[in-house]
């Protein structure tokens, strides 16, 4: 009886541990977000308060009206940042999704020469940080006049993207086996067709994660884009934020609500396909 | 329904040859099986006919047309993986009819041929249900019914019953001959299990190596194997061989055990010969068929036992190498035993020591 008693206690004290233990893990990562939303809704003051105000006594949402008005009074135009990140990334995260198929698929399924070293290459160049490629990035964009472009960052961003999509494609494409396609042939399909119709939705949930993979790199990217954009035909919401400091003031409260915009889509986009994202992920895990 | 012709079939891959210049005819509604161990090229030349893999050299014919550079699509055949390649995505009814949808049927015609080949099949309850929900013999007959429910010319199975367990396997071969029986359509079927090209066959082609070694009825390959390949690949247990020489109307073991040489056989003296004997034609005395012809006696020292029920296979050693015997009427069996074994001769074989081809005239 004892040591059922001693079991039963060790189970419900390993149970709190293990509760207190994702308690503190979740709230190390949340509560700098958690921090962000707060002090987008309260007043500068309440934000620099020294010891920090923990709970919040007045929130209102005029760092959001200041943000959205006009130039003079606080403002920044958030909503052709918005645009600017949108279009560059969506159009960036689709053509490295096109790349990342189109080359995943051949890693997986054809054999041809240096097959093996191509794809170090590859990821070799994931190994080399992203800012250390600004300087140089950014003296040949100016060069072939493609500085404060949408399309000089989205070509940085796709090219930063390609190796990660055909990585993540190849592993997911490698998983649907190859006699899909073959079936599918004999059923009457073209190669094309047999692609499109059969392997391409079997792989659906790994092309979508490294879609979101793709996306989110892109639409969170700062240091390069900090280089390559100059005026607000092109800049991206990250290096929007950068409005919001002056030469001796730093404007917390609009900076957290535009980091709160930045947010929100990213938040949404997750949620969508989280039943992809997580599928897509542990796809290799088991074999159906 | 359609003949099928290879003409000097030799599948390369690079430098490598791996079909060399096979030919083989199948009639109209033949059920044709090509049995060999792994890696023989049985899966390559199903592949070949049915277009997945380029053809090297020679020519494929269906149906009296040449193929040989014609995409799978366009052979008019079906095939049955071993993995049963169902798609995941798609549902029973999907799955069954994917293939007429590509090929731009009307939606009540496909309604049609699918229910038709559901009802064959006894699918009909599964219809709605995900491959993923299905289990390993209700893939394998949705992936059947993926098969004839376009009517193709020639339908192709490559090793389709080798992921089911024993009993599965029985019950569909049981189905796949009744289908065969049904459809009346020509089949080629891959395998490397021996019962399965057996039983299921009109004719074995017998493979090793990218060579065709035999091709005959069961029966034929069972009672007249043209090697010692075929002797003991076809047939379980696989048959006994002894290797020995010639002297006079007699064979002499390498421990000096005389055998008489079988009827039908006139060989020269001295010659070197591998003897080959079926456990089925050695019998302890007392427990055997009733006797033939041509019979020789051998008393052999029992040194294992397998009890199957309805007859016992005993493992003993004859001229240094182990043989193994059938009891019929089993009794128990202490190993060590020693016992009178008769062995039939007319249903023994002569093969050729070095080359291992039949000596049979």
């Amino acid at each position: 009886m004892a040591s059922n008693l001693n079991h039963r206690v060790r189970r419900h004290t390993l149970k709190g541990l293990h509760f207190f233990g994702l308690f503190t893990a979740m709230m190390v990562l949340c509560v700098p977000g958690l921090w962000i939303v707060l002090n987008s809704f309260r007043p500068t003051v309440e934000i620099m308060a020294k010891p920090p105000v923990w709970i919040p006594n007045d929130l209102n949402l005029d760092h959001y009206r200041a943000m959205f008005s006009g130039i003079g009074e606080g403002g920044v135009p958030v909503l052709t940042y918005f645009a600017n990140s949108l279009v560059i990334s969506v159009t960036s995260t689709v053509i490295a999704l096109l790349i990342g198929m189109a080359g995943g698929y051949a890693f997986a399924r054809y054999k041809f020469n240096f097959k093996g070293g191509m794809f170090v290459g590859l990821m070799v160049t994931r190994a080399v940080p992203g800012v250390a490629l600004s300087l140089p990035l950014f003296i040949l964009f100016a060069r072939i006049g493609i500085i404060d472009t949408h399309f000089g960052l989205i070509l940085a961003y796709v090219a930063l993207n390609v190796p990660f999509t055909i990585w993540l494609i190849d592993g997911f494409f490698r998983q649907v086996p190859p006699e899909l396609a073959e079936a599918a042939e004999i059923d009457g399909c073209t190669r094309w067709q047999a692609f499109w119709r059969v392997e391409f939705p079997v792989a659906r949930a790994g092309i979508a994660s490294a879609g979101i993979f793709a996306f989110l790199t892109s639409w969170n990217e700062y240091a390069l884009a900090s280089q390559l954009t100059r005026s607000t035909t092109s800049k991206t919401m990250p290096v929007g934020l950068l409005d919001f400091t002056s030469e001796f003031t730093l404007n917390w409260g609009g900076m957290c609500a535009l980091a709160v915009l930045m947010i929100i889509p990213a938040l949404i986009l997750t949620f969508l396909v989280q039943k992809h994202l997580i599928a897509g992920l542990t796809f290799g895990g088991v074999k159906g | 329904m359609a003949q099928v012709h290879l003409r000097d079939v030799v599948k390369k891959y690079g430098p490598l040859e791996v079909v060399h210049s096979i030919n083989l005819d199948i009639a109209d509604g033949e059920f044709v099986v090509l049995v060999g161990p792994s890696g023989c090229g049985k899966s390559t030349t199903l592949r070949m006919v049915a277009g997945l893999e380029g053809i090297s050299g020679g020519q494929v014919k269906i149906g009296g047309r040449v193929v040989n550079d014609l995409p799978p699509r366009e052979r008019n055949i079906s095939m049955v993986f071993q993995n049963y390649a169902l798609y995941p995505h798609m549902t029973v009814r999907e799955n069954l009819g994917f293939s007429l949808k590509i090929a731009k049927q009307s939606q009540a015609d496909i309604d049609k041929a699918v229910d038709e080949a559901a009802e064959i099949l006894s699918l009909t309850p599964l219809m709605d249900r995900k491959p993923g929900a299905l289990s390993g013999g209700q893939r394998q007959r949705v992936a059947m019914g993926r098969a004839i429910v376009r009517h193709p010319e020639v339908f192709l199975f490559d090793e389709p019953l080798s992921n089911l367990d024993a009993k599965l396997r029985t019950q569909m071969r049981v189905e796949i001959k009744k289908l065969h029986q049904k459809l009346k359509s020509t089949i080629i079927y891959v395998t490397h299990d021996q019962i399965e090209a057996m039983t299921l066959a009109d004719r074995i082609v017998i493979m090793r190596d990218g060579h065709i070694e035999q091709v005959g009825t069961p029966l034929d390959v069972f009672e007249n194997p043209v090697n010692t390949f075929v002797g003991t690949f076809i047939g379980s247990p696989p048959m006994n061989l002894l290797s020995g020489t010639v002297k006079g109307s007699s064979i002499e073991f390498e421990d000096g055990t005389l055998l008489p040489v079988p009827p039908g056989y006139e060989i020269a003296d001295g010659q070197a010969v591998t003897f080959g004997v079926r456990a089925d034609n050695i019998m302890p005395v007392g427990h055997a068929l009733p006797r033939g012809e041509h019979m020789a006696e051998v008393e052999m020292a029992v040194d294992l036992t397998e009890p199957l029920g309805t007859e016992t296979l005993l493992f003993a050693t004859l001229a240094g190498t182990e043989v193994q015997a059938k009891m019929l009427n089993p009794r128990p069996v202490q190993s060590g035993e020693r016992m009178t074994f008769q062995i039939m001769l007319d249903k023994c074989h002569l093969f050729d020591a070095e080359t291992g081809a039949t000596l049979r005239k």
